[in-house]
């Protein structure tokens, strides 16, 4: 591990090779999983949870791009997430049960969200942001449970997955990962493009010093409202692939803690790499499901009694967890495996 | 009726928008004096709430169970400063957001691991169990009458101290100009435990006054929290002014909202629709409320920092 | 006075009772280097702030270019050709700093919507960014971060992004402060070059440096301009020198 630290590349323009084989290797693990997932006895559960890490990644991957390249701290992220899950409750609620059709109209939907929510907020400026994304995940999580008719606070069951072009292939748990692993490559690669484009450019200036972008001629509000929009869109088509994982869709998707969660992924994976945060959100995943079972383990000398109370309330190891990394931990594990932010 | 149903209502959102306002009110000066996120301030309402129904019932009687909740509220919000905030002062947002966030998931699971999940019921104290009748017919509990003079008296009291003294003084320069205050030979670190020990102690009073009349469950803060958070937002953060107006505008909008967007619907809908999307849009209100006010005056009603 | 680049016209600012910019009013016609000097306090940085649209002036007009630019956002005025340079170092110390300077070059230079190709290897951009890094003499540096120059080369980048803007109009805010004397020269040097490319308004406290580069100087006292004329004359100026003397010795 030290010798990863003190490779810290101190040259300006790392050889690419170094900055593509963090990525590189963990999408060639994602690739792999699901020929390993076999002999490992439980494939659908491994299947499932991998597409879940995945699903979690790509929402705090968008989320990376406007909070790493663009400073916007948005706490209402996972409003994303339920309107891309609703657009399939609802629309499957009257029929329309195919992909082809849920996908667009969640993009919309998550786009025009973003559009007038991103107008108001980004007239505000640091905690005043934060407050006020806070506040419209919020409004979308009260509408969602005053939604009587689709499930109210109880959320809603889909009969079953999404239609992919009228055929119903996504119900094979493999074909499914799949299509989680193309929606995750296409946007890390489509997010690594904005990033480096002109317009990324700008994004990334604004974030290092608002006024001297303005002193050049830039109006960074147009900027930084197009990149919402942008990454709002994605987490939408992370919140269509997460109510297909679930097959069901609950306020709960959309609950400020979980918006908290997101952000917590992409510190966690280290800020500003895109792919930290789909490290981020697995480690976060990965611990939140093996954390009962690592205390287990490690407690069996405590007898049974302590050991069933401690495992049944990890949560009160796992906030201790989350406060050290946060004061420990900095630059994120992306930061530890030898680069911090580039910009 | 409508209009005593309104005045009922208006009553009920006044008492809401009083312990908002004893939640926002700690909330708001941590956030002006020391630029501290502190998104645990929430459980510490839940921890005032717990420490008041563990106290009465070990003691059997709410007026002393608050008495003894109060101070150790306050030695817990103190602990909390020492063993965690005083770390996270010098760092950005972003990780105050994420380590108190820690803290409340922490907190959450504590108060199940010892007191159970099951929500505990605190009985009104019975000098204030009865109701009185406001107009003929209409009885009103004096509990929650008791709860609006005591968020009154408290609000009086704060407006005294911050105004009127010289830790007030320069909790109000620190929220205004926090380099100035340490310019001064001020001990900041003294002020902020002070500032922050008493916004734990509000906090947990409030939860303690509320304890009688709602459930107290792991997780009653986190929603509360958020609305106090609106709070200080529309007052203007760092302002205990624009806090207490800010808190009794949203208890008013929330609660009478509430109650009454349906009716007013009715006027443009038919009375089905209206039921319906007068309580779905009814719990969005506030926030509506809020984009509105950020949208004309991105500092909120009375920022403190110029 | 129709080919003024730039006029004031009574300008005002205030902070509460405290006045700032008290019914300043000033023309700075093409071609020249103008610089307004006064002691500290004097509200040299405010006026600088008024004039690109980084403050809001309580009254009066800014004209620049024979328009009215008084209600104009910073960024809509740096179109128009006005840049500057902050007096307090203002560079992206994350981009290198020929990025820093072909970023401005974008910023006149057609789209900043395109989501795709690789900002940072686009010819169109940075060999003008080079040119003006060229220009300030820091060609050799274009790769280095600019968070890791010294502080002269940063006086410099400041220049070179200031220029890569095309401006009409340089303001300069206290282009020299901090550096050491070294530095100084070679910013001087680089502003001795400039002023055949380009009208500059600066506010510096080097005397020295203001004598040897300004056609014209005003001098403002507690927000009044109390003189404006060549430097020989300023020199001379008695009321210029009363409002100086102690304060700083004039070369």
């Amino acid at each position: 591990m030290t010798e990863l630290i003190h490779a810290h590349p101190s040259s300006f323009a790392p050889s690419p090779s170094r900055i593509e084989r963090v990525p590189l290797v963990l999408f060639a693990i994602l690739a792999l999983a699901p020929l390993l997932a076999p002999l490992t006895g439980a494939e659908g559960y491994v299947l499932s949870l991998l597409s879940r890490v995945m699903i979690f990644g790509l929402a705090a991957m968008s989320l990376d791009l406007i909070l790493g390249y663009g400073a916007l701290v948005s706490f209402g992220h996972a409003a994303f997430l339920g309107i891309g899950g609703y657009a399939v409750g609802i629309l499957a609620s009257h029929g329309s049960e195919d992909a082809l059709i849920q996908i667009p109209l969640a993009l919309a939907a998550s786009a025009l969200f973003a559009t007038v929510t991103g107008t108001i907020s980004l007239r505000t400026k640091g905690v005043y942001f934060i407050m006020i994304t806070l506040a419209f995940g919020q409004m979308l999580f009260f509408l969602a449970t005053s939604l009587a008719a689709y499930g109210g606070d109880d959320g809603m069951t889909l009969a079953s997955r999404s239609l992919m072009a009228g055929t119903s292939i996504l119900k094979n748990d493999r074909v499914f990962y799949g299509l989680v692993l193309f929606c995750l490559l296409g946007t890390y690669l489509l997010s690594r493009g904005i990033v480096a484009s002109r317009f990324g450019r700008v994004l990334r200036g604004t974030r290092e010093n608002a006024v001297r972008m303005e002193a050049i001629g830039f109006h960074p509000f147009r900027y930084q409202l197009l990149a919402y929009v942008i990454s709002g869109m994605m987490a939408g088509l992370a919140g269509f692939l997460l109510a297909n994982q679930a097959e069901f869709i609950s306020p709960s998707y959309m609950t400020w803690q979980r918006s908290g969660e997101l952000i917590f992924m992409v510190v966690l994976g280290g800020i500003g790499s895109l792919h930290g945060a789909i490290i981020g959100a697995a480690v976060f995943l990965l611990l939140e499901e093996f954390l009962p079972e690592i205390l287990h383990f490690a407690a069996s000398a405590l007898g049974s009694d302590l050991q069933s109370r401690l495992v049944e309330n990890w949560k009160m190891i796992f906030g201790p967890l989350l406060i050290l990394i946060v004061l420990f931990a900095r630059g994120g594990i992306t930061g530890l495996l030898g680069r911090g932010r580039h910009g | 009726m409508t209009a005593t149903l309104l005045f009922i209502q208006a009553l009920n959102g006044l008492q809401f928008g009083l312990i908002l306002f004893l939640i926002a009110a700690g909330l708001t000066l941590v956030f002006g004096v020391m630029d501290f996120i502190n998104l645990a301030h929430g459980v510490q309402y839940m921890v005032g709430a717990y420490l008041a129904a563990a106290f009465t019932a070990w003691t059997g009687n709410f007026g002393l169970a608050l008495l003894l909740a109060l101070p150790t509220a306050l030695a817990f919000g103190l602990l909390l400063e020492v063993l965690v905030f005083r770390h996270l002062y010098d760092r950005d947002h972003l990780d105050q957001v994420l380590a108190t966030f820690g803290v409340i998931v922490f907190l959450n699971q504590a108060v199940k691991f010892v007191w159970g999940a099951a929500p505990l019921n605190v009985p009104v104290p019975e000098i204030l169990s009865g109701s009185v009748e406001i107009t003929d017919g209409l009885l009103y509990p004096v509990y929650r009458l008791a709860i609006i003079a005591a968020g009154l008296a408290v609000a009086l009291l704060l407006y005294v101290l911050v105004s009127r003294t010289r830790v007030g003084m320069l909790v109000r320069a620190g929220a205004t100009n926090p380099e100035m205050v340490s310019a001064l030979g001020v001990n900041i670190q003294r002020l902020f435990m002070v500032v922050f020990g008493f916004g734990a102690m509000l906090a947990g009073f409030a939860g303690a006054m509320v304890a009688p009349i709602l459930s107290v469950e792991p997780g009653m803060g986190d929603n509360i929290l958020i609305l106090a958070f609106v709070v200080i937002v529309i007052g203007g953060i760092g302002s205990i002014r624009g806090a207490f107006l800010a808190a009794i505008l949203i208890g008013l909008v929330d609660t009478v909202g509430r109650s009454f967007a349906p009716n007013i619907l009715r006027f443009f809908l038919d009375p089905a629709t209206a039921s319906q999307t007068g309580r779905a849009i009814a719990p969005m209100l506030i926030y509506i409320f809020m984009a509105a006010i950020l949208f004309f005056r991105p500092s909120g009603l009375f920022p403190a920092k110029r | 006075m129709a080919d003024a680049l730039l006029e004031l016209r009574n300008l005002r600012k205030s902070y509460g009772a405290l006045v700032v910019t008290d019914d300043v009013s000033l023309s700075v016609p093409t071609g020249e280097v103008h610089a307004i000097i006064g002691p500290n306090g004097a509200g040299k940085t405010t006026l600088i702030h008024q004039i690109s649209g980084l403050v809001p002036s309580v009254s009066g007009q800014v004209l620049f270019d024979g328009q009215d630019v008084t209600r104009l956002p910073m960024h809509e005025r740096v179109r128009r050709g006005l840049a500057r340079s902050f007096q307090i170092t203002s560079v992206l110390p994350g981009f290198s700093a020929l990025e820093n300077v072909s970023l401005a070059v974008q910023a006149r230079s057609g789209s900043s919507y395109r989501l795709f190709g690789n900002a940072a290897r686009e010819r169109q951009l940075n060999e003008p960014a080079m040119e003006c890094l060229n220009l300030v003499g820091l060609g050799a540096r274009a790769q280095i971060q600019a968070g890791l120059l010294s502080h002269g080369e940063k006086r410099q980048l400041e220049l070179a992004i200031a220029l890569a803007t095309e401006p009409k109009l340089l303001l300069l805010d206290e282009p020299l402060a901090g550096t050491g004397h070294d530095e100084s020269r070679r910013v001087l040097d680089v502003l001795q070059r400039l002023r055949s490319h380009t009208t500059i308004l600066l506010i510096e406290h080097d005397m020295e440096a203001v004598f040897s580069l300004a056609d014209r100087i005003s001098v403002l006292v507690y927000g009044r301009l109390i003189a404006t004329d060549t430097p020989e004359r300023i020199r001379a100026n008695p009321e210029v020198r009363s409002a100086y003397l102690g304060e700083e010795e004039m070369a």
